[in-house]
Order: structure tokens, then C-alpha cells, then sequence
């Protein structure tokens, strides 16, 4: 080999076709990857919700399916509500001022998180890593909880905790107050999840 | 190319037959180089019999894997139900489905102890160090196959589980969810995600996995088996340059290690036949509940092979945080005032402790909470250049290193323990401290291990005919 001359073109186009080759499997690769995304039936499947919330008495909660994901309805009483602005000193975020747009939309940027005070509607979804909480609405010192626990939710995946408005607690896991969905009343009883005045 | 070999003509037709092959493929060659002719220390003890044994469990997952396969929905409607109709309906189903479940768990104990003869025996430094990365590798697969497999039966904690930990991607900064969207298929793990893990599952990495084994094997083979002792036996060689401590590997270790194969699989079988579930350990109950979108079990843990890495997940909270960057700027200090390294470089560590330091202000402590996790498995890697301890071996290291790894070993099953159990502010704390041990142990080692008197160690292995 070493005492044959190197072919400088040769090489020249051995190296430019290679790199043509590269950037051709590079491109391949594209199809491939972008079948990873949602499917278009996954994306349609994202329609709104309509609930009629009149059977729900004080101090329960339903649950409806939005997008796949737990959206809870909670009718809060009195005493729930008369709490919320007691404990905002252990909250990571009372005001709900972290992202405003993803998390809390406009009209549910107050003390309550809703629209009428009294109804909670969020996504029961934390968000630490996507566990659903469970329901701690009983007040008072239990398991995994302080001992001054006002109720609230509990996660049973890493123990974040969330008050009756979904807000989270200070030095959690979870970073953020649960989502509140877009939604909006048809009438006094009948809401619709997924849908705003805005859209 | 070989000499072409003609057998003589009055040959058997074996002979005849493995001289045609031998012309044409190096049958016997490789039987030599990797079995016959395989040198291995002699001293091996009760440690090596894992190596062996992984390969046992990976033949019996892929085995009974294809006839779980032949059975099985990967459907979001039908998965749940095809499973418990290979338990009920399918003759001998339960049978194939249970030692599939029983060789998840079993793979990691062998793995673990594997991975711990390592450690103690330094089979992880020079020249070993490709074997060490290649079987962090396998153990990053085998990870990854486990998880993507225990998603399949679509019960609750399969599909909480998977849940939690493709969330923990959305933790990325910027391009954080969108990840998670492209590795779930959809909004929330569904449908989509099911029949993807399953494509991973059966597939994908299985494929990466035997290719990995494959190069494990022939890094070992190129560099020879290290042993309790830690000397190499290449060192001393007799005339024909067969290593004098060295016997071959077949059929010395062929047939001592059918004996480790008879005792593992009665332990296997006894559990396969008598506890399946081990307890809830080796299959969770909340998994008998078909999979709930809508309704998380009140406690979810993943199975216990996970759950030393998911402890340190848990033990990242906003006040672990400034202990984290308390111990980043220490690290800073003493690299800067103690490192034996140009000033330009001790400058570039203190500007990079004080970027990191910046980032785990402004980034939430989920994110860190995914870094640890990660950190914690990448941090094997870096192993063969951690250690940095004149000897080998542990019989020659000095006594009070015994207790380093005494201690790490407690506290990875505490770890794994409190991984198991549900959230309390005291097992925050003791996961917290368990952290900071686990990584110290590690980044550490650079200083650790040189401190101390070592035993002299002797030429040739310790062996005594038995």
C-alpha cells in the first residue's frame, strides 16, 4: 500500500458520498422517530366534557375522565373554604402565580382556585410524576400527615400534599399547585370540561 | 485463511465431519479459545458462580418470553385478560408466566451479586475496564427491560408505575415534556405506550442485551477472568504460555458450575412452585387489579429491584437541596485548594461548581430528584477510574475498608427497604443520609482508597488443593 500514490480524487468523492450517505440516513431516521409522536386518533380523542354537577352535596367529590386524565369536581364546605387562607403561609405557591397560563387559568387565580368558590375543579393528576392523590379530607393528625393537617390530598407516590384548593405544600416533592382545567358553566349545575369563554 | 485440513481416511465419521466443518467454520477453534483452552484462575470461590448464572436466567426469560408471546394481547382492552388467561386457561401457562416473573427478580440477584463480587475483588480495574462498562450496560438494559415488561400485564401497578417514571423524563428543563410525550405515544400512558413497550420489550432490547453479552464475554476472555486474589495469573506462565494458576475453563468451570446451577434452580423451582409472588415482592398484589387511569392505589412502589434508586428519587426535596449544594461547593473547595492541578483548570471547576450550583437554585428539586436517579447507576461506570487503591483485591486492602463496604451494602438494602414503604418524614431523613453515603462512597474513592496500609500480596494465587 504505502508505495502506491493516494488517489486525492478518489478520496475526495469517497469522503463526499459518505457524507452524502449520512446525511441520507439521517433523514431515514426522521419517519421513524416522528412515529413515536401521538397519532392523530390520540390527538382527536382530546374533545370536552360535559358534567352535571346538581347531585353533589357538600364535602364530596366526582370524578370525570378529560383526555384521560382524572379531573375531580369537589364541592367544598363552609369550613374548607374558611381554612384555604389560614394555611397559605405552608404553601409553596397560595397565589397560584407559577405558570399562570399552564397551571391556573385567569379566572381561577383567587384564594378558592375556582370560578364559584365553592367548587373545586382540577386535574387529579401530581405534579411531581403523574400519580393520582388520594382524598384526605378528614381533618386532623394521621398517617403521613402533620399533625395540624386541615385536608387536603396526599399523594401515595412520593407524599407530596395539596390543600382543599389543590395548592401544594412547601418542600414537596411535587413543584406545583395541581392543574386546574379550562372550564366553564353552561348553567347553574351543568359544566364543561376542556372548554373556556376564551376559546 | 487456515490451512485446509484432510482427516485420514480411516478416520470415525465424527472426526471426518468436524474437519469438513473446521474447513469452512472455526468450530473447534472457538470451543478452545472460549472453553477447552480458557484459562481461568483456579482459586475461584463461591462469587463466581453469578456470571454463570445470569447467562442460566437470560436463557430461561427469552425462552419462556417467546411462549408468553405466543399468548399474549399487547392491547390496552385485551392485555390484562390475556394474561390472566395464559394463568387459568393455557395448559401449563401459569407454569411459563411464573418462571418469566420468578427470572425478572432472579436475574437481579444474580446480577447484584455479580456486581458485588466485582466490587469487592477489584474485577472492575486496569485491564478489566471494558468488561466493568460493558456490564454496566447490561445492567442500564436490563433496567429498562424490566420496566417496559412489567407494564404489560396492564394492572394498576404496571400501569402507576410506568406513569411515574415517564414523568420522571418530563422533568427535563425545555425539552423535558415533550420527551415524555414521544416515549408515552399520547397523552397519558395508554394504548399507544403499551404497544410500544411491548415492540421494546420483546425486540428491542433484548437484542441490545445479547449483543452487549456477547462483547462482555469476549472483552472477558481477551483480558482472562480476575480472582479473589486479584494477581494475574498471566503473569506467570509455564512453558507452553499456559498461565500456571490458570486451569481451563471447560471442564473444570463447566462442570463445577452445573453443580451452582443445580442449587440455584432448586431455590428457582421452590419458588416458582411454592411462593410465585414472593409476598407481593416479586409480583405486587395491586397488579391483580386490572390497570385504572382514573384512580391511583393508595400505596404504589415499584418492584424491589427498583426501589434503592427510587429511595434517592424520594430523598431529593427542596430542603435535601441546599445540603446537595452545600456538598457541591465543598467538592469545589477542596478541588480548588487541594487538587494537584494547573491553576486554569482549578479555576474552570470553582466557575463550574458555581454554574451547577446556579442551576439547582433555579430548577426544581424533581429534576434533581431524576439526576440523583440517573447519577446513581451512571455513577458505575466511572468505577474503574474512581478506585484508586494500589491493590486489588479486598483480602489485601486495609482492614477498615471491610467496613466501607459493610456499611454500603446496608445501606443500599436499607435504601431498597425504605423504597418499599410508604412516605414518613423519618424515612425522608434516612433516605436522605443514605444518599449522600451511596454517592459518597463513590465520589469519594478517589481519596479514600489510597488512605490506609495495604497487605502485601503474594505473587501467585492462594489455593489449596482440594
Amino acid at each position: 500500500m504505502s508505495d502506491q500514490q493516494v488517489d486525492s480524487g478518489k478520496r475526495t468523492w469517497l469522503i463526499t458520498t459518505g457524507c452524502a450517505g449520512a446525511v441520507g440516513a439521517g433523514f431515514a431516521a426522521v419517519p421513524f422517530v416522528s412515529s413515536f409522536q401521538p397519532s392523530e386518533r390520540a390527538r382527536a380523542a382530546g374533545a370536552a366534557v360535559e358534567v352535571d354537577i346538581g347531585a353533589l352535596k357538600p364535602g364530596e367529590k366526582m370524578t370525570v375522565e378529560w383526555r384521560g386524565k382524572p379531573v375531580w369536581i369537589v364541592r367544598r364546605t363552609p369550613e374548607q373554604l374558611a381554612a384555604l387562607p389560614k394555611i397559605d403561609p405552608q404553601l409553596a405557591d397560595p397565589k397560584s402565580e407559577r405558570k399562570p397560563g399552564e397551571l391556573t387559568p385567569e379566572y381561577a387565580r383567587n384564594e378558592a382556585r375556582s370560578i364559584k368558590p365553592e367548587v373545586l375543579v382540577v386535574v387529579g393528576i401530581c405534579t411531581h410524576l403523574g400519580c393520582s392523590p388520594s382524598d384526605k379530607f378528614q381533618s386532623g393528625a394521621q398517617p403521613s400527615l402533620p399533625d395540624d393537617w386541615a385536608g387536603g390530598f396526599l399523594c401515595p407516590c412520593h407524599g407530596s400534599t395539596f390543600d382543599m384548593a389543590g395548592r401544594v405544600f412547601k418542600n414537596k416533592p411535587a413543584p406545583d399547585n395541581l392543574e386546574v382545567p379550562p372550564h366553564m358553566y353552561l348553567s347553574d349545575t351543568r359544566l364543561i370540561i376542556g372548554e373556556d369563554k376564551k376559546a | 485463511m487456515a490451512e485446509f485440513k484432510t482427516a485420514p481416511a480411516d478416520a470415525p465419521l465424527g472426526v471426518k465431519l468436524l474437519t469438513w466443518v473446521d474447513n469452512r467454520f472455526p468450530a473447534s477453534q472457538l470451543f478452545k479459545d472460549h472453553m477447552s483452552e480458557y484459562y481461568a484462575p483456579k482459586n475461584f470461590n463461591f462469587w463466581y458462580i453469578f456470571g454463570s448464572l445470569s447467562l442460566l436466567v437470560l436463557v430461561i426469560q427469552i425462552v419462556t418470553g417467546i411462549f408468553l408471546v405466543m399468548h399474549y394481547k399487547p392491547d390496552a382492552a385485551l392485555a390484562f385478560a390475556s394474561v390472566e388467561y395464559i394463568m387459568r386457561d393455557v395448559p401449563w401457562g401459569w407454569l411459563v408466566r411464573y418462571m418469566h416473573s420468578t427470572g425478572a427478580s432472579a436475574f437481579f440477584i444474580v446480577v447484584y451479586l455479580h456486581m458485588f463480587r466485582g466490587l469487592l475483588y477489584g474485577s472492575y480495574r486496569k485491564p478489566r475496564e471494558l468488561v466493568w462498562i460493558f456490564g454496566c450496560a447490561i445492567f442500564l438494559c436490563l433496567m429498562a427491560e424490566a420496566f417496559m415488561g412489567y407494564l404489560l400485564p396492564w394492572g394498576q401497578m404496571s400501569y402507576w408505575g410506568a406513569q411515574v417514571i415517564v414523568n420522571l423524563f418530563s422533568a427535563i428543563p425545555f425539552i423535558g415534556p415533550d420527551l415524555a410525550l414521544l416515549i408515552r405515544g399520547d397523552y397519558v400512558v395508554g394504548d399507544a405506550t403499551l404497544n410500544r413497550f411491548f415492540s421494546f420489550h420483546v425486540i428491542a432490547v433484548p437484542l441490545v442485551l445479547l449483543g452487549l453479552v456477547v462483547a462482555h464475554i469476549i472483552a472477558l476472555h481477551e483480558v482472562g477472568s480476575n480472582n479473589p486474589d486479584g494477581v494475574e495469573i498471566k503473569a506467570k506462565k509455564d512453558a507452553q504460555g499456559r498461565p500456571l494458576d490458570g486451569i481451563p475453563f471447560h471442564p473444570y468451570y463447566s462442570v463445577h458450575d452445573i453443580f451452582g446451577v443445580g442449587v440455584f434452580l432448586m431455590a428457582f423451582s421452590a419458588i416458582v412452585f411454592f411462593a410465585p409472588e414472593f409476598g407481593g415482592y416479586f409480583l405486587e398484589f395491586n397488579n391483580f387489579i386490572p390497570a385504572d387511569p382514573l384512580k391511583t392505589p393508595l400505596h404504589i412502589a415499584p418492584v424491589w429491584y427498583f426501589t434503592p434508586f427510587y429511595s434517592m428519587l424520594r430523598a431529593i426535596t427542596s430542603e435535601m437541596m441546599y445540603a446537595l449544594i452545600a456538598c457541591v461547593l465543598a467538592g469545589a473547595a477542596l478541588g480548588a485548594l487541594k487538587a494537584r492541578l494547573a491553576a486554569p483548570l482549578k479555576g474552570a471547576i470553582v466557575v463550574a461548581a458555581l454554574v451547577v450550583v446556579a442551576a439547582m437554585l433555579s430548577i426544581d428539586a424533581k429534576f434533581w430528584g431524576v439526576v440523583v436517579m440517573g447519577g446513581a447507576v451512571i455513577i458505575l461506570f466511572a468505577l474503574p477510574w474512581l478506585d484508586h487503591c494500589p491493590v486489588k483485591s479486598i483480602r489485601y486492602r486495609p482492614d477498615w475498608h471491610k467496613w466501607v463496604y459493610v456499611v454500603f451494602v446496608i445501606n443500599f438494602v436499607i435504601l431498597a427497604y425504605l423504597g418499599v414503604q410508604p412516605p414518613s418524614p423519618i424515612g425522608e431523613r434516612v433516605s436522605q443520609v443514605g444518599t449522600l453515603y451511596y454517592f459518597g462512597f463513590f465520589l469519594l474513592m478517589p481519596w479514600w482508597s489510597k488512605l490506609g496500609q495495604c497487605k502485601p500480596v503474594p505473587d501467585r494465587v492462594t489455593f489449596s488443593a482440594h
